[in-house]
This record gives C-alpha cells, structure tokens and sequence, in this order.
C-alpha cells in the first residue's frame, strides 16, 4: 500500500520540525563547547531520551523485529541482559569518571588516564566505524524506503543524508538531541497501536502464545521455545538462538553489553551533555525505563508476524519470501504496518521508521564530528587554534562525515561482502575494550603500555577466535573457521559471544601483565580518573529517590520481574 | 540551551493529533476494516493531541516560571 496526501502531509510535518529545530538552534552554537557537548546543558531526561534514541537506528528496529520472528520472545536477552544492567553499571559507576575528569569524549578519557597511544587507538578505529555504520544504516534504509514508498536508492540515500546534514550542521549536538528526543516519541507513538492491532487481531497474547507454538514444534523445538525467555536456555541445542545461558549471560550480558553501553561513545556523549554530574549519572538511568518496555514495541511485531505468517487460514497476514525460499522477516514491520494501518496512520508509522532511520545517522554524526575534531585533528593535525578554528572543523567534519556514509552506502549497496568483513572486523576492535575501561577505572596500577598491548592482543585473540571455529552449517571465510576448524558453534550467534568473551579475557590478562612489568602513573596524577584514588561523590542533597544507587537498584528490580513474567 | 524542547514537541504532537483526528472523523469508515474496523486515526489522533497539549503546558508553565 503506497502512501496517499494524507500521509505525505505527516511526513511533511515532521520534516518542517525536525528543521525547525536545527534552524532554531543555530544562533546558540557560539563555541565548540555548544557545537560537540550542547554546552553541557541538557536536562538529565532529554540526555536520557537521546541516549536511547541514538542506539535506536535501522538496524535496531527491522533487526530487533527479525530477530523476534526468528528466535521469539528469547530476543529480549538482548535488552533485559544486554543492556540494561550494563547502563545500571554505567550510570552508577563509570559517569563519575566520564563527567567528573571533563574529557570531553571517550577516547580523551583514554588519553588522560592512559596515554596518547591508547587514545589514537581507540578514537581512528571508533570514527572509522561510525562514518561505516552510518552507511550501513543509510543503505538500509535506501532498501527499505524503495518499498514501501516506492522512492529510488539515490533519493532515499541523498535527501535523508541532506535532512541529516542539515540540522547537524546548524544546531549541532544539541540538535541532534533534540531531534532524538522528537523520535524517541514518534517512534513509541507509531508502533504501540501497530502492537495493540496485532495483538487484538491474534487473541491476544495468548492467542498469539497459543500460534507460536506452531511455529516451534514446526522446527523441533518445545511448545514454548518461541515465547519464552529462559526456559528453554538450558542447552543450546533445544532453544532457535542456538545458545545456552552462560553464553547469554557472559557474553552477551556481560562483554558485548558493558563494552558497547559504558564505552561507545555515540552513547555517552548524550550523557556527557547533561548539565550536571547528577544528570549524567540520570541518564542511562531514565533511558533504561524505556529500553526495558522496547522489547513489546520492537520484539512483539515481530513474533505477531511469524505467528500470522505459519499458521495459515486464519486473519493475519504472510510475510513475504526471500529469493531462497525461506520468510523475509526483515519485513516484518513495514509488512505490518501496510496490513494493519489505514491511510492516516500509515502515514504515521512510516514517519517513525523514518525517524528512527535518522536518529541512528545522527548519533553516528556528532559523535564522529566530535571524536574527529577533537582527538584526531586537534591532537594529530592542528594544535593549538582558537576555538572558533575548531568550531568550524566541527561543522567541516559533519559534511566530510555525511558524504563518506553516502560513499559507504553505496559501496554496501555494489559489495555486500566488504560490509560484512568491516562488521566483522569493528566487533575484533571492540570486543576487548570494556576491560580496557574496567581495569582504568577500578585498578590504579594499570598503565598505558599495558592498556594499549591488551587493546591489540585482544582484538589479536577475537580475529585467532574467528579463524578457529565456525557455526555449523556454515563454509569457512567470513562466518570463519578461516585458518583451521577446530571447533564449531550450535550457532553463528553462540560463535559471536564466544569470541567476545575471548577478547575480553585475553585483554584482561594482557593488560595486568603488561601493566604489573611497566612503570606506573603517580598517584596524583590519577585523582577523578579511578575509583580508588577519587574523593566519593556527596549525595546528602539529593532527594533519596533521585539518587543514582536507588534508581538503579530500582531499575535492575524491574528488569528482574520482567525476565520472571517471561521466564 | 535557550529552547524548551517540549515547545516543539508539543506543538508538532498537537499538529498530527489534530491532522488524524479531523481526517479519522471525515473518512470512509470502510478504510478501518483493515485496522479490526476500529477509527484508529480518530481515536489515535486523540490520544496525540492531548499528549500535545500536555507538552505545551508544561513548557509554557516553564517559560512563565522563569520570566516571574
């Protein structure tokens, strides 16, 4: 179903605003401070909002949805595992050195607490990744507008890359934010009726409980493996993902989680934007109040389509084939939303897909315009300028940024594999990186050759870990197993966490070694950057239920019954 | 940072209520069998508008507080 006036017209709506705001904003954006960290203003929940809108890209909402169709309820690891405590964790524990050393992005926290090295390291790898991200995410949504608007690749690719460029380039992070906080409603206001409509279609979740089971025992699985979480995790042969609970729990849970939400900066700049020490330690916090309810709003849609999709001769709908033969489920919501909406609020939800498309390309943006500005050209390419110079690298970095995503957008769209293999290669660099970022901020003695010999043998022992195994069913080269096979995984997904969890313990490893036989920092030199050695934050003024602590155990609570209503 | 987001949020919010409220109340109700025969657009639309309203309010009650 192709959209009709009225549709346009909410589309058109939401651009004028999303502009509106950019044009706004821009007479505010004075000094570099403004352009990279909003000027350390921002409410503790719009910071919050943005964190979670920023991680809430294309492949997010079409990959959560695929996934849920793909393995059921068990997706919500991923959430109520994989982000949340690691948030809990950031907020609590990790902001006080964010915010409290004045770095003003991650890999400057690197330089402050270890050395130059580890900084370079880690700020050339995280541009060169986000600028690649933004492109993949670009060229999804190049595919996807193709469909369901029936606009051409280059149309979709270069008139969201203009609407992107645009309001970054006048209103900067601040924009950015703002805008995230816009999409982060569109995109809540879009899909729960899309969810409610499913639901009430199927018999609720009951009825829908009552059709996945059809779906499991179709594949082999029990009755239940499709909506459930737990129950069926107890081996990796009796559940879709193909994984068992200490994989979940390690690595998903614990390495890939902690390294992606308490490092990555496209996250932590949102917070690092707060106005006070307080609100930044808020803001995972109030994100992950949203982030735990996602599950219903981008998980659901997916096991409704899978539901209707197999059991045939009833209501619902089929999901459309892949030239294999096997379901597309990466249509599961467009696919969705042209069965359930009508011309209106058709309009609506393709409004929230695009939004959402949006917000993932704008993180990426300012955190790479910021890292770029920042740790590479103002501490490799040009010293010492006034802030005024670097205010405009800032704006010239968005442009330079913008374009090499639409470059990588279309060399995704020409060669598949390259992307593939570039994925591939970010998740070597960042497996290892939250033990990089634990042992500085928890260990006092680590030092930076130690953090910098454990950064490379990690990512060294991720690619050894890749080259070694390989999910079954699979040919040996990009899913791996490219030296030799001496193991092979239930799953490419158990393969993954495995891997992680390798990088992780050899970084570990490495970086205590190589930091017991080097020269240590003196101590003073380290105040605000580890914990040890940093005077505790004075809460006595904040009201006892603001206080971060308390709003994380209250957090991890929630999370907690969520898993047992679901287990 | 000088704006209140809920300003915009609130007047782009009241603007889409108001567009699928008026546009569920005047369209042909053969439209919804495909949304289980519910005004999803009117009733949407609704829910919407007041969340607009709601955003306005609280960024206007801000704005006067401050000027006072």
């Amino acid at each position: 179903m192709h959209p009709r006036e009225i549709d346009w017209v909410i589309m058109g709506v939401y651009f004028v605003f999303v502009l509106g705001i950019g044009y706004t904003l821009r007479r505010y954006m004075k000094t570099s401070t403004d352009y990279f960290l909003s000027g350390r203003s921002i409410p503790a929940w719009v910071a919050g909002l943005a964190f979670l809108s920023a991680n809430l890209g294309a492949q997010e909402v079409i990959g959560m949805a695929a996934s849920g169709a793909k393995y059921g309820m068990a997706t919500s690891h991923f959430y109520w595992v994989g982000a949340i405590p690691a948030m809990v964790f950031l907020g609590v524990f990790m902001m006080p050195f964010y915010y409290g050393s004045q770095a003003r992005s991650v890999p400057e926290y690197l330089k402050l607490r270890f050395d130059e090295k580890t900084r370079g390291l880690n700020a050339i790898s995280f541009a060169t990744m986000t600028v690649f991200s933004s492109g993949i995410s670009m060229y999804a949504m190049g595919l996807l507008l193709n469909l369901l608007l029936g606009w051409d690749f280059d149309t979709s690719v270069w008139l969201s890359a203009a609407v992107v460029l645009a309001y970054i380039l006048l209103g900067g992070l601040t924009s950015a934010i703002y805008n995230e906080v816009l999409q982060f409603f569109l995109i809540v206001f879009g899909f729960a009726p899309l969810v409610f409509l499913g639901l009430k279609d199927l018999g609720g979740w009951q009825g829908l409980s009552a059709r996945l089971t059809h779906v499991a025992t179709a594949q082999g699985f029990a009755p239940q493996a499709w909506s459930s979480t737990w129950s069926q995790m107890g081996d990796a042969t009796s559940n879709p993902m193909g994984v068992e609970w200490f994989g979940v729990v390690m690595g998903l849970g614990f390495v890939l989680s902690f390294g992606y939400w308490c490092t990555d900066f496209l996250v932590v700049q949102r917070a690092m934007a707060a106005h006070s020490m307080s609100a930044a330690r808020r803001t995972p916090l109030i994100a992950a109040v949203p982030k735990m309810l996602f599950p219903f709003l981008v998980i659901v849609p997916g096991m409704i389509a899978i539901a209707s999709s197999v059991h045939t001769g009833a209501t619902g709908f089929v999901l459309p084939h892949k030239a294999d033969g096997t379901l597309n489920y990466d249509l599961s919501i467009p696919m969705m939303l042209s069965h359930y909406f009508p011309h209106g609020m058709l309009g609506l939800g393709i409004t929230a897909l695009l939004a959402s498309f949006m917000s993932g390309m704008a993180g990426n943006i300012t955190a790479f315009n910021t890292v770029w500005t920042y740790d590479i050209y103002q501490a490799y390419i040009h010293r010492g300028a006034s802030d005024h110079h670097y205010l405009n690298m800032g704006r010239v970095a968005t442009v330079f940024g913008i374009t090499l995503s639409v470059a990588a957008a279309y060399v995704a769209n020409h060669f598949n594999n390259i992307m593939d293999m570039l994925q591939l290669l970010f998740a070597f660099v960042n497996a290892p990186l939250f033990a990089t970022f634990l042992l500085g901020m928890f260990w006092k003695r680590a030092t930076g050759h130690g953090a910098f010999a454990g950064l490379l043998s990690g990512t060294a022992a991720a690619a050894l870990h890749h080259a070694l195994t390989l999910p079954t069913g699979s040919l040996a080269g990009i899913k791996g197993g490219w030296l030799t096979l001496l193991h092979g995984y239930p799953s490419e997904m158990a393969q993954n966490f495995w891997t992680a969890i390798w990088a992780f313990s050899v970084c570990f490893v490495v970086t205590i070694a190589v930091s017991l036989i080097t020269r240590p920092r003196p101590e003073k030199d380290l105040v605000g950057l580890v914990y040890s050695l940093t005077p505790r934050l004075r809460e006595a003024d904040q009201a006892w239920y603001a206080r971060p602590a308390v709003l994380g155990a209250g957090v991890l609570a929630a999370t907690l019954i969520l898993n047992l209503l679901f287990w | 940072m000088g704006l209140d987001i809920r300003i915009p949020l609130g007047m782009m919010f009241t603007i889409l209520g108001c567009l699928l409220a008026g546009f569920g109340f005047f369209s042909d109700p053969a439209i919804y069998q495909r949304s289980l025969g519910i005004d999803v657009n009117l009733w949407w639309g609704l829910v919407l508008l007041v969340f607009g309203a709601l955003m306005l309010w609280l960024g206007w009650r801000a704005a006067a507080g401050r000027t006072h």
